[in-house]
Order: C-alpha cells, then sequence, then structure tokens
C-alpha cells in the first residue's frame, strides 16, 4: 500500500482505512454524497455549480492546469447531448496519484463527475482507467454498481430530475490516450490518436459531441469544494493556485507515495514527507510535474515551492505532480535513454515530426549511451528537438524533446563525458548500488 | 450467411455484450477494446481470426479492429505463454531497480524479453509506464494482476507461484 | 465572408474556409502530402506548416480555419523552418530509391524535397523497412516509401465506402495494410495509386513499363458505363500504357473506376484483330482492305437484292461511337433495312413509339449531389455506376435519404433509408405500391389502375422517406431498363416523379446509350428492334463492335441466329472463336483509342476526343470504314471527310448537349402482372464483362470482381431445394450449365441469381428468365 501523508488533509482523507476504505457505506460515512445529496435538494442551479468551482480556481489536476470552471462553462447549453469524461489514463512516467484515489476513495470521484454533469447538463459520463490498472477499473466499475444501487446514479437521481449515468472503460497500454482527445477517440472504439484542435472538446467531444473532460483528481476535488465553499478551498492554496495538491513522489526517497499538500509548500517539505533521500544519498536531480517536464538540478529545485508558477518560473513543469527524485547514482545519460525510449515506443506514429523525430532522439541518445557518440551528437539532439517542438498535433513531441533539452543542458558535461570516454562519469557499481533491488531488506514501504 | 463470431463462447458474447450496453446504441465500436480483452482471455492471444470475429460481431471492419489490436500494446498478436510477467523498465521505476528486476526474471527464466519458455509457461516483456511508480519495481502478471516492490525475493515467490 | 491576407495579398474568403483552401483561391501553393480536398482533414503530415500572425506555433494550413482579419504568412522564416523540418523527417526513413520507382518524376516527395529538402541527410542511423502488401491485381506496393499520410485509409473508409487499409501498430512501426490475408477490393481502388503522394502504392499493370516523361497524354472519354469520366490516354510507341482521370467536378470528379482505369490492356489484347479477314469455303483468309471491303458491299448488296433491305439487322454496341452509330444506321437505311438497334440487352421494347423524347438521366450529372431524397431502382448500383454509387454515398453522409427498389440486396456501401427487395416479377407491383403511397401521403389522386393494390411496409417505408424531403429524384438502373417490364417501371417511375415534383431519369448502362437515341440506331416504325431481329432470323446481319453472344439479352439465341444467318458482317476491334464461327466477313476496327469520335452521356452532354494512337495494325476507325462501305454500296450522302463532319451532320451542329431529352412517356398501359412459377432469374451484368474491352484486360480479370458466375440462392430458397452452398448445381431454362450453389441472403425468396455476359453462363439463355436448379 502507497504510503500516505498529508498536511491538511482533504482528498486523501478516506485513504485512512487504506483499502478497506473505498466501499459506499465508508463514504457516506465520512459525508460522501451530501454535496450531490444538496445540489439536488436545494436546487442549486448548474451555474450556481460552475461559479463555486470558477471561485475555488481549482486548476484541471491533469498536467495542463486549466481552470476548471471556466472549461465548464465553455460547455453549450442547448446542446442536447453532452457527455462528462474523466481521465484516468495516469501513464506519464512518475504519476500514480489517480490510481490511488480510484482504490482508496472512488465515490469522491464518482460524485465528482454527477455533478459535473448535473453542471454541465451531460446525462451518460465515463471514467477511462488506464489499462495496467485493470484491478483499480474493477474497484471501480464495483464502486459504480454500489452507487447505482443506492440511486446516485440512474433515471432522476435521487427523486430529482435530473438523470445521469457512469460507466468505466479502460485502456489497454497507450500512454497516449493520457491526451484527452486521443482518449475520445479511444473510447470511440479507435487507436488513441489524438485530434486536431480546435474544435476542442466542450464543442465536439465524444462522439462529435460537447463533452467536458477532466482528470480524477480534479473531479475528486469537487465535493470537497462544494462542502467547503469555493473560496474556502482556494485559500488552502495560494492566488490562482487554489487547494491541495496530491504529488506522487518516486526514485531515490525513503517512502515513495502519494503525498496530498496545499499548493505552494516548499519542495524540501515535500521530500521530507517522502522520508528524505533513500540512504542519505545527495540529491542530484528532480524531474517535479512527470516525466515531460523539463529536470531541475538540485540546487534549482530545492528553492522551489510546489505550485504551477513556482516550478514554472524555475523553467519547468507541475504538471500532474509527479516528482521523480534522482540521486549521485544516478548517470544522466542513462536516465534520459529510459524516457527517450518511452516516447519513441508510445508516439502514436500521426504526425511526421514525432513519428521520426521520436525515434531520431531514442537512437542518438542510446548510441551515447552505449559508448558510440559523437562529438556533434549534442548539436544534433537539439537541431532534432527544436525541429519537433510545436509542429504536431499534440504535445508528445514536445514532450519527447524537452526532457532531451532539459538533460543536455543541466547535465551538459555529463553527456559530454559520455561521448569523450565512451562511457559513464558514474562508476557503474554505484550505479547498480542506487537501485536498491540487490538490499531488498532496506526497502521501505513494503506492505 | 454464417455468423463468423461463433467461434467466441456464449459466455465471452455475453461479456462482450455487457461492454456494448455501456455505451450508445449506434456505438457498438466503443466496445472494441473490452472486447478484444475478453477474446483475448478467452484464446490466451489474439489470433487474426478472432479479431476478425470480434470486428463481425460489433458491426466494423476487420482492419479497424486491428488498428486497435495493434496499437494498445498489451494486447497479443502472438501466442504468449500461460503466465506473461511484464516488467515496468521506465526511469521511476529503474530508480527503484526495474531493470534490475527484468534482469533478474531474465536470468531465472533464461529468457529474454519477448521471449517464452520452452515449456511454454512464461513469457516476458518490457512494459511501459504502469502508473504505480511508488510502488517500483512494478511487474504485471497476465495483464490484470500488479505485482508491487518485486524485489528478489518477491520475484522468486511469484515465479514459484506461477504453477 | 471574412477578410484576411495571405503574405500580405488581401482577399475574401468564405466562413468555415481552412487557410489552404483560401490560399488555393489566390493561387499560393502551399505544400502538403496528406491534405486532399475530397478527403477528411487529417493534419498529421505536418507539410503544410505556416506562420500565422499572433499564433506562437507554426500553424496546419490544411486545419486552420480562417477568422476575421487573420495574416497567414506562408513562405516566412518561421513558416519554411516548420515546412523544412518537416520535409527532412519525412526523408529520414524513406529509401533513396528514386531511379527505381515508378512514382519518380511524378512523386509528390520527390518534387517538394527539390524545394525543402537538404542536400545529404543528417540521419546516420539504420533506416525503417515496411514489408510490401498483397492488395490484388491493381495496386502495387513498396511500403518502405509510405509516408504514412493515410490519403490511402482515409480513401477506402470515405470515397470507396468500407476501411479496407488501416494504419497498424503505433509510432515508427506504424504501417499502413489491409487486415491480414485481404487484399483491396473497392471497384474504385485505382484511386489509391493517384492519391499516393510518394512510390508506395503504384499501378500494378503499369509496373517498370516507362517513365512518366516519356509518355504521350491525350484527353479522351472512358467508353464503358453512362457517366462518361473524362481521361488522360498516355502512350508510348503508339501503346496506351496508362489511363488516368482528367478531373472534371462536373461527371467523374477526380475519380476513375478500375474498369475505366485499367481496360486499356484490352486495347493491346491478343485478341485485337489487325487484319481484314473473308471466310472462303470455311476457311478464314486475311485479305487487304478493298478485297474485305469489296467482298462486304458484294454480300449486303447481294442480300438487300434478293430478299429486299428487311433482310438485313443491324446490332450496333451501345459502346460504339455516336459517329460509328451514326454512319451504320444510315448505311442500313440506305440498303433499305429499318432493323437496327443499340439496346442489345433490353427485353421490352414496349414504350417505342411512345416516348416523347430521347430517355436520359432527367437531370445533370453534378445534381444527383443535391438530391436530398433518392430512390434507385433495378439497379446494381455500386458495380453498374461506381461513381454515382459514389455521389450518392457522399449525400447519404451528408444527410441525404437513399432508398432502393430492386431484386438483390448487395451491399451498396450507402446507409439506406429504406428498401424494398423483390423477385423481379414483383418489381413492377411494388413501384406501383410505392407511387400509390406517396400519392397518398401528397393528397393526390392515384392513377386508377393502382387502385386494387395494397401497399406493403417497405413500399410506405420508401414513400414516407421520399415525401419528407424537398428534392427527390428517381433513378431507374440497367436492372430495370433490362426488365421484361421496363415500359411499366419507366411509366411508374415518371409517375412517381410527377407526384414528388422530383427528378426521374435512367442511369445509363453505356457510353452511348443516349447517342443511340439521338442518332435514330435503333428501328424505324417498320423495323426489328435487337429482340425481334434474332427471333426472327436474318438473312444477314452488320454487327458494330458487339459481341452479341455475350452482350444480348439472349445470348444463346443471339448465337444461334446468328449461326444460321447467310452473311454476318463483323466490324469488331476483336475477334473471338464465336465470331470466326458466325461470321462471313471481320473488319478490324479502331478501339475508342485509335479514333476520333464522341459519346453523349448519361445527361445528354457530347464529349468528342482525338485518338490517342495510331490504329493498331490494319485496324481503320469505323467511320471510316463505314463511310467508304457507304460509297460502294452507293448510298447517298456519305462524303464526310472528318467524325467532325459526321458529328455535326448527326446533332446538326456542335452543341455541348443534345437535344431533344424528354422522359416523357404516353400510352404505356401499365403491365403489373406478377404471376411467375418457378425460381426468377435475377441476372447482373458483372463490372468487368460488360462490353468487349473489358472482358480482355487481363489485371481486372484477376480482381474479385471477376469471379466466375455460381447460382446465388438465400437460405430459404437452397433449403426448399434442398441445396447446400458450395455444392454443384445443374441449372438451366434450355440448355443447362454446372454451376456452385452460393448462398446469398440478400435476394427474395423463389429466386436464383445467375451473372450474364459471362461464357460460363451464356448457355442460359435470356437473363430475363425462369431457370430449374437441381443437384448436379
Amino acid at each position: 500500500m502507497a504510503l500516505i501523508d498529508t498536511i491538511n488533509p482533504l482528498l486523501t482523507t478516506g485513504w485512512a482505512k487504506g483499502d478497506a476504505g473505498w466501499s459506499l457505506k465508508d463514504y457516506e460515512a465520512r459525508g460522501g454524497y451530501a454535496q450531490l445529496k444538496r445540489v439536488l435538494a436545494s436546487k442549486m442551479t448548474p451555474d450556481d455549480v460552475i461559479g463555486e468551482v470558477k471561485k475555488s480556481v481549482l486548476r484541471g489536476r491533469g498536467g495542463a492546469g486549466f481552470p476548471t470552471g471556466l472549461k465548464w462553462s465553455f460547455m453549450p447549453k442547448a446542446a442536447p447531448e453532452k457527455y462528462v469524461v474523466c481521465n484516468t489514463d495516469e501513464g506519464e512516467p512518475g504519476t500514480f496519484k489517480d490510481r490511488d484515489l480510484l482504490r482508496f476513495d472512488p465515490h469522491s470521484v464518482i460524485e465528482g463527475m454527477i455533478i459535473a454533469g448535473y453542471a454541465v447538463g451531460a446525462k451518460l459520463g465515463y471514467n477511462y482507467i488506464h489499462g495496467e490498472i485493470f484491478e483499480i477499473y474493477q474497484r471501480f466499475e464495483a464502486a459504480l454498481d454500489e452507487a447505482r444501487a443506492a440511486g446516485y446514479l440512474g433515471e432522476k437521481i435521487l427523486g430529482s430530475d435530473f438523470s445521469f449515468d457512469l460507466f468505466a472503460h479502460h485502456g489497454w497500454g497507450a500512454y497516449i490516450c493520457g491526451e484527452e482527445t486521443g482518449l475520445l477517440e479511444s473510447i470511440e472504439g479507435k487507436k488513441g490518436q489524438p485530434r486536431y484542435k480546435p474544435p476542442f472538446p466542450a464543442n465536439f467531444g465524444l462522439y462529435g459531441k460537447p463533452t467536458t473532460i477532466n482528470n480524477t483528481e480534479t473531479f475528486a476535488a469537487i465535493p470537497f469544494i462544494l462542502g467547503m465553499g469555493g473560496e474556502t478551498y482556494l485559500n488552502l492554496g495560494k492566488p490562482n493556485n487554489g487547494g491541495t495538491k496530491l504529488f506522487s513522489v518516486s526514485g531515490h526517497v525513503n517512502r515513495p507515495g502519494n503525498y496530498e499538500v496545499p499548493m505552494g509548500t516548499p519542495f524540501a517539505k515535500l521530500l521530507e514527507l517522502a522520508g528524505g533521500m533513500r540512504g542519505g544519498r545527495r540529491l542530484k536531480a528532480v524531474i517535479p510535474g512527470g516525466s515531460s517536464a523539463p529536470v531541475l538540478p538540485a540546487e534549482v529545485i530545492m528553492d522551489c515551492t510546489m505550485d504551477y508558477d513556482s516550478i514554472a518560473k524555475a523553467g519547468s513543469m507541475l504538471g500532474s505532480g509527479a516528482v521523480i527524485v534522482m540521486d549521485e547514482t544516478v548517470c544522466m545519460v542513462k536516465a534520459l535513454e529510459r524516457l527517450s525510449y518511452f516516447y519513441y515506443e508510445e508516439s502514436c506514429g500521426q504526425c511526421t515530426p514525432c513519428r521520426e523525430g521520436s525515434g531520431w532522439l531514442y537512437r542518438v541518445v542510446h548510441r551515447i549511451e552505449h559508448g558510440q557518440g559523437r562529438a556533434e551528437d549534442l548539436d544534433l539532439l537539439n537541431r532534432v528537438t527544436d525541429n519537433m517542438m510545436g509542429k504536431t498535433i499534440c504535445a508528445l513531441a514536445d514532450a519527447a524533446a524537452l526532457p532531451v533539452r532539459s538533460f543536455t543542458k543541466h547535465f551538459k558535461s555529463e553527456f559530454e563525458y559520455h561521448i569523450e570516454h565512451k562511457k559513464c562519469l558514474v562508476d557503474p557499481e554505484v550505479q547498480r548500488a542506487g537501485s536498491g533491488f540487490f538490499r531488498a531488506s532496506s526497502v521501505t514501504g513494503a506492505a | 450467411m454464417d455468423n463468423q463470431y461463433d467461434m467466441l463462447s456464449p459466455e465471452a458474447l455475453g461479456k462482450i455484450d455487457r461492454e456494448v450496453a455501456k455505451y450508445p446504441a449506434d456505438q457498438k465500436q466503443s466496445a472494441v477494446m473490452a472486447a478484444l480483452v475478453i477474446a483475448q482471455d478467452e484464446k490466451g492471444w489474439l489470433p487474426q481470426e478472432t479479431i476478425a470475429a470480434v470486428a463481425s460481431y460489433l458491426g466494423m471492419a476487420p482492419i479497424a479492429a486491428y488498428e486497435v489490436a495493434s496499437f494498445y500494446n498489451m494486447y497479443d498478436l502472438q501466442p504468449v505463454g500461460k503466465y506473461k510477467l511484464t516488467v515496468c523498465t521506465n526511469l521511476p521505476c529503474a530508480l527503484s531497480g526495474g531493470v534490475h528486476a527484468a534482469d533478474y526474471v531474465k536470468q531465472k527464466l533464461g529468457i529474454d524479453f519477448n521471449e517464452t519458455t520452452p515449456d511454454g509457461k512464461f513469457t516476458l516483456k518490457e512494459g511501459e509506464c504502469m502508473g504505480a511508480c511508488g510502488d517500483a519495481p512494478v511487474m504485471l502478471v497476465n495483464n490484470k494482476r500488479m505485482c508491487s516492490f518485486m524485489l528478489p525475493e518477491e520475484i522468486d515467490k511469484l515465479l514459484a507461484e506461477c504453477k | 465572408m471574412l477578410e484576411i491576407e495571405i503574405d500580405g495579398k488581401a482577399l475574401q474568403v468564405a466562413d468555415g474556409s481552412t487557410i489552404i483552401e483560401a490560399a488555393h483561391q489566390l493561387g499560393t501553393y502551399i505544400p502538403h502530402f496528406c491534405y486532399h480536398k475530397k478527403l477528411s482533414i487529417a493534419a498529421n503530415c505536418r507539410m503544410c506548416l505556416v506562420q500565422v500572425e499572433k499564433a506562437p506555433k507554426p500553424m496546419p494550413a490544411c486545419a486552420t480555419i480562417v477568422t476575421n482579419g487573420m495574416k497567414v504568412f506562408t513562405h516566412s522564416d518561421l513558416a519554411v523552418k516548420a515546412q523544412k523540418a518537416v520535409m527532412e523527417f519525412l526523408l529520414i526513413n524513406h529509401p533513396l530509391d528514386c531511379p527505381i520507382c515508378d512514382q519518380g518524376g511524378e512523386c509528390q516527395l520527390q518534387d517538394l524535397a527539390v524545394g525543402y529538402g537538404e542536400s545529404a541527410s543528417k540521419y546516420e542511423e539504420e533506416k525503417r523497412v515496411v514489408p510490401d502488401k498483397d492488395l490484388g491485381p491493381l495496386v502495387s506496393t513498396d511500403m518502405t516509401r509510405c509516408i504514412n499520410c493515410t490519403r490511402c485509409i482515409r480513401f477506402t473508409a470515405e470515397i470507396a465506402g468500407f476501411m479496407e487499409l488501416g494504419q497498424a501498430f503505433r509510432g515508427e512501426r506504424a504501417e499502413v495494410m489491409p487486415f491480414i490475408g485481404k487484399t483491396v477490393d473497392t471497384e474504385l481502388s485505382g484511386n489509391l495509386i493517384d492519391l499516393c503522394p510518394v512510390g508506395a502504392l503504384t499501378s500494378k499493370p503499369f509496373r517498370f513499363s516507362a517513365r512518366t516523361w516519356e509518355l504521350s497524354r491525350r484527353k479522351s472519354v472512358s467508353p464503358h458505363d453512362g457517366l462518361g469520366s473524362n481521361l488522360i490516354l498516355q502512350t508510348k510507341h503508339d501503346k496506351v500504357l496508362r489511363v488516368l482521370p482528367l478531373e472534371n467536378e462536373d461527371i467523374n470528379e477526380c475519380w476513375l473506376t478500375d474498369k475505366e482505369r485499367f481496360s486499356y490492356q484490352g486495347l493491346n489484347s491478343p485478341e485485337r484483330l489487325t487484319r481484314p479477314m473473308v471466310k472462303q469455303g470455311g476457311e478464314w483468309k486475311e485479305v487487304d482492305w478493298s478485297v474485305a471491303l469489296d467482298y462486304t458491299a458484294h454480300a449486303l448488296r447481294d442480300v438487300a437484292k434478293t430478299h429486299g433491305g428487311a433482310a438485313i439487322g443491324g446490332l450496333l454496341s451501345p459502346h460504339a461511337t455516336l459517329e460509328e452509330m451514326y454512319l451504320a444506321q444510315k448505311l442500313l437505311r440506305g440498303l433499305g433495312s429499318e432493323n437496327i438497334d443499340f439496346r442489345l440487352r433490353q427485353n421490352d421494347f414496349s414504350a417505342d413509339g411512345k416516348r416523347q423524347g430521347t430517355p436520359w438521366l432527367g437531370m445533370k450529372i453534378a445534381d444527383i449531389s443535391r438530391l436530398d431524397r433518392v430512390l434507385v431502382v433495378g439497379s446494381f448500383l455500386r458495380k453498374d455506376h461506381p461513381l454515382i454509387a459514389q455521389r450518392l454515398r457522399q449525400s447519404a453522409k451528408r444527410g441525404a435519404q437513399v432508398s432502393v427498389l430492386h431484386s438483390a440486396d448487395d451491399d451498396l456501401l450507402i446507409t439506406l433509408a429504406a428498401r424494398a427487395i423483390a423477385a423481379p416479377s414483383q418489381l413492377p407491383v411494388m413501384l406501383a405500391q410505392i407511387v400509390k403511397a406517396v400519392s397518398q401521403l401528397k393528397g393526390v389522386a392515384a392513377d386508377a389502375a393502382l387502385a386494387g393494390i395494397a401497399v406493403s411496409a417497405e413500399a410506405q417505408a420508401i414513400a414516407q422517406s421520399l415525401v419528407s424531403g424537398s428534392n427527390a429524384g428517381i433513378l431507374l438502373g440497367n436492372f430495370a431498363q433490362q426488365h421484361s417490364q421496363a415500359a411499366t417501371l419507366h411509366a411508374l417511375g415518371r409517375q412517381l416523379a410527377v407526384v414528388l415534383g422530383g427528378g426521374f431519369g435512367f442511369l445509363g448502362e453505356a457510353a452511348n446509350s443516349v447517342g443511340g437515341y439521338v442518332v435514330k440506331a435503333t428501328p424505324g416504325a417498320t423495323g426489328l428492334n435487337a429482340a425481334a431481329m434474332l427471333n426472327e432470323p436474318r438473312q444477314a446481319y452488320v454487327v458494330l463492335g458487339a459481341e452479341p453472344e455475350l452482350d444480348c439479352a439472349d445470348g444463346a439465341q443471339a448465337l444461334a441466329t446468328l449461326s444460321k444467318a447467310a452473311a454476318v458482317v463483323v466490324l469488331s476491334p476483336f475477334k473471338s472463336q464465336a465470331m470466326l464461327d458466325y461470321a462471313a466477313v471481320l473488319l478490324p476496327v479502331s478501339p475508342f483509342s485509335e479514333t476520333s469520335g464522341s459519346f453523349v452521356n448519361a445527361e445528354g452532354r457530347v464529349q468528342s476526343f482525338y485518338a490517342a494512337a495510331k490504329p493498331l495494325g490494319e485496324a481503320r476507325p469505323a467511320w471510316k470504314v463505314l463511310r467508304v462501305l457507304g460509297n460502294l454500296l452507293e448510298v447517298a450522302g456519305f462524303e464526310h471527310n472528318s467524325s467532325e463532319d459526321v458529328r455535326a451532320e448527326a446533332l446538326g451542329g456542335n452543341p455541348d448537349f443534345v437535344a431533344g431529352l424528354d422522359n416523357g412517356i404516353d400510352g404505356v398501359s401499365l403491365n403489373l402482372a406478377a404471376g411467375v412459377s418457378g425460381l426468377e432469374r435475377v441476372a447482373d451484368v458483372p463490372i468487368h464483362f460488360a462490353d468487349a474491352l473489358v472482358r480482355r484486360a487481363p489485371a481486372l480479370q484477376q480482381a474479385r470482381d471477376s469471379a466466375a458466375p455460381t447460382a446465388r440462392m438465400n437460405a430459404a430458397t437452397l433449403a426448399k431445394l434442398g441445396i447446400g452452398a458450395g455444392e454443384r448445381v445443374r441449372v438451366g431454362a434450355g440448355a443447362t450449365v454446372i454451376l456452385a450453389a452460393e448462398l446469398d441472403a440478400g435476394l427474395p425468396d423463389g429466386t436464383v441469381r445467375v451473372a450474364a455476359a459471362h461464357a460460363d453462363s451464356v448457355a442460359l439463355g435470356a437473363m430475363s428468365s425462369v431457370l430449374s436448379v437441381e443437384k448436379a
């Protein structure tokens, strides 16, 4: 079980009982579905709901950070057929918060989606769940069955005039479906190749109908926002960065796991919550927002607070809040090779620059890592990334390019060493020891 | 005409029907991902006739179903062993031993990625991010069961469990 | 309208236009690969990236909708840098095999690489290799060259109507392919070759036979169906080596059917007749033209003198040119014969003398795309008129409702609003029901003859669809025109259109189905029509361009009658064993590619063309041969010096459209009899067997559409006969043939479908008949 520690727990309040606390009974016991009941009973208008969400300045938790209330307000009012879609296709290396949300508190997402359906006028919703977490998909289906049986889903919910149903759709191994239009294509039973935008999903979404699509954590926050009021929620964080946020901390820390902290918490505090550096080793670098975010050297990240604005100022992205911590045992060339392989493997193949460029990047980085680098390779990587960025339908090409650029920028000397000496700057034995794999007993957190 | 999908069992078709029911009546194709998983569970992998059968059942062009089956990487277009082990070797997992875990399994089973043991019991695959980086090293058994913190003794235990 | 600026030039464009469309309006070229005006926007190749003022990134011109005041720069540094970047990516995995690539010289990638590519590649990793695919006999693949623009995939799904190709796998490993083991079988597959911007999909029959710059080009017109698709014939050393579409939005748009594209192979068939031949004492001799013409004139004059002109019959192919038909009928009439016909597959001639003009499409071809309600009656539409089916497919996607009344429920790959599938003998009464139902819905008094008719649910559904729109069209197909109650179908279809206030017309079986009427290649008041000429044997026949055993409604009867005639004069580009058996003289005439001439298409448009190649051997244009025969037979008015002279005389000038087009019909007594006992034959004319030229095109003959005829029946009929699908059956009317039984769920009870125009089924006789079927 993933470790949990929080400052002012909100989204994670329901996680305390771990796998024993996910059911409807537990959720209701901690005040679950009260907000849905209140919305329906008090006849809050959809605009009232959207207004409250706007006040909270809840920014989309999937990575792009777009204000949720604003997104909802884009939905055309008159359209007869609309959809609400939840993006639980969590496959960005480093990110694993939505899995725990659905595992420990699926009903908060269900309640959030129903309320969203009410706010935007949709009658049908889907939660798209990453294929690799099939057990979580099954749990979510079980939670849906409970909600349906209790009358929270279906026709005329709780005796109101509002009808809404919700289903789970699982992926089966494609990172690109985390891109919202790729996800919609995938629900339609196609390859998850992203669509050119505009039109945006709010006008042309699932089955060509207006669709609101948000991240799991975003939906999970909705009942809490309605419960405490938008303004109170905003004030949990900092201006323009409302509320709390889940951070998935992975890599070389003593207690990898999800941590809910208020927006604006210093990185150092988050690292402390995660148990500090594994084996007391020196921090080398951090990827603060999932693998697509530029890597930041230790000295830069240690000065950051964890919110959209601070991380952006430091030259990276908060993204989905996936914090990958790397210590001094890491060879940055090898680390980049893993990431470049990932984007090469996950490019959907649609746009020329990404289809061709992601493989080119991987091959060059692979060569350098394997002692076949050439003096001109760093310029070449720069040129290829330059040619890829900003020229494709979705952001995967940029996501493939950004790590290459940031790794070679911040750790240039390490790459140059590799090219010149045909080997790692970091001793292979030190690297081997760094993973902790060969000292099983020292790994903490294993349930 | 003969149903091309009579090769799928009534149980499988029943499960597919439950998936179809999730979507609007004119959007049967939405169920193709789930249907291919159901078919793969039944057949062990996805022979082309099976893909064609699923396509026919959902009223899709066979190549449209093949596009899906070949796009998502957990569909098996080649036969696999009784236990398909997929090890995540992505960066966050690698930082905590993902690559070492894969090497360990390779050495234990005497096979490389994309190979099957001669007894047909194990197939080893390299996986991409499974969204469980906090539990690294992570492995999937037959796509649906996730195993966390797969250090040597855990791997030994898992391999022993797989009869 | 929106005001925008492209490269500093101001222009007004319609709301909703894309940048590439706006640029096109200005004549500004934006490089692109995946964009095609007839296909959905994919925006995947990224070649068309341009700079848009205030946009931080380059935008794809194909997918970016213009907004008022937008300023676009197609050649700015940002734009060109982006375009060059994309070109570099396109080339890194593209093979450097231009010298051996058939696309060389007409390759978009090659052309654009000149402007946007670097002289050397910076990519030094291993290049991708993609296995080739077997797409069938027409389209050759070299998939390593594919740039994944997906035009081909979108074509099959959107234009041809069924997704036969897809892009499997992902990322760098993505590859275009059909489903495993499948070929591409659409009747429009050749268009993939035109659409492919690189050498991944090329013409299999043309492969490695010439470089594009070695070919001469001539405009021409398709000699096949009534559409009259515009062609470019490409020749080398007076041999047609390739046929491409000549874009004409009013007719074929930018498409061709495979028949139109690949039938040219028949032009080079070993069965071409290259020297005049006469039969002397049962022996065939190749002779000089003068001998052959003298022989012919002598034989015809002899019969006319001895038995009278009426002892001569003229069977003219509806694929013959206007000029040929005109001179042929003039010659026959000069000899005193009124037995002239080009309607060789027609059964019911009772409308003759009752038509108010030349039957035609009843509208412009382009107008078909504007109909919002369509009823297609008696048509194997997708195979008989593939490009009209394509137009209706697009209409249906835009919301038009298409319904069908027919004797077979072939998949048209069009979403149908309603359908009624009935045995051939039931079609008239079904159509009558529709007329009645529409009349009732419209509150109009129906024809008294329809009083006793009960309206079926199918007819009611079709009627309801038809009355729900504002621009209906009723289109009669080849099957309706070949029907034994064709005049009734004509009269009812016309009535239906009148009640609906909509259009009505005939799809047109052949290239000159309208032209034949215009030049009066039809029997005079005292003459015999095509069927009667064969029913009542003549002493002599003049056969122009036809193979009566395959091209007539009753091929067996045609063969028997011709075999007994004293003199059969055949003017044909081809020879066959049947001809050698029944003919007395074979005059080698030019196919359409080797003569000038005209076809009048279904909409009445006169389309003239020149020869693209010299006649093969001693073949000569048929109009010249007929002109000389006219002189030899001393028939007046055979002084033409050119085919243009002939056309001017035939049409009374040089009109763009012929005069006298009118589908009006008067005095036909409706024949609604439906009492047929036994298994009714449903006879289609398979797409690759419809005329002498396509029958001799080898690659087309290997296509799936060229499969040998089977005896197709629905499950109930098979069960009733105790026959299993796949079993050999004896099918017979007069003679019997042995065929494989095949299950066809789309056929009505009590029918058996056996294709006509095929050597394997000629012995069955009439296309419209009752057959017996039993286990062989």
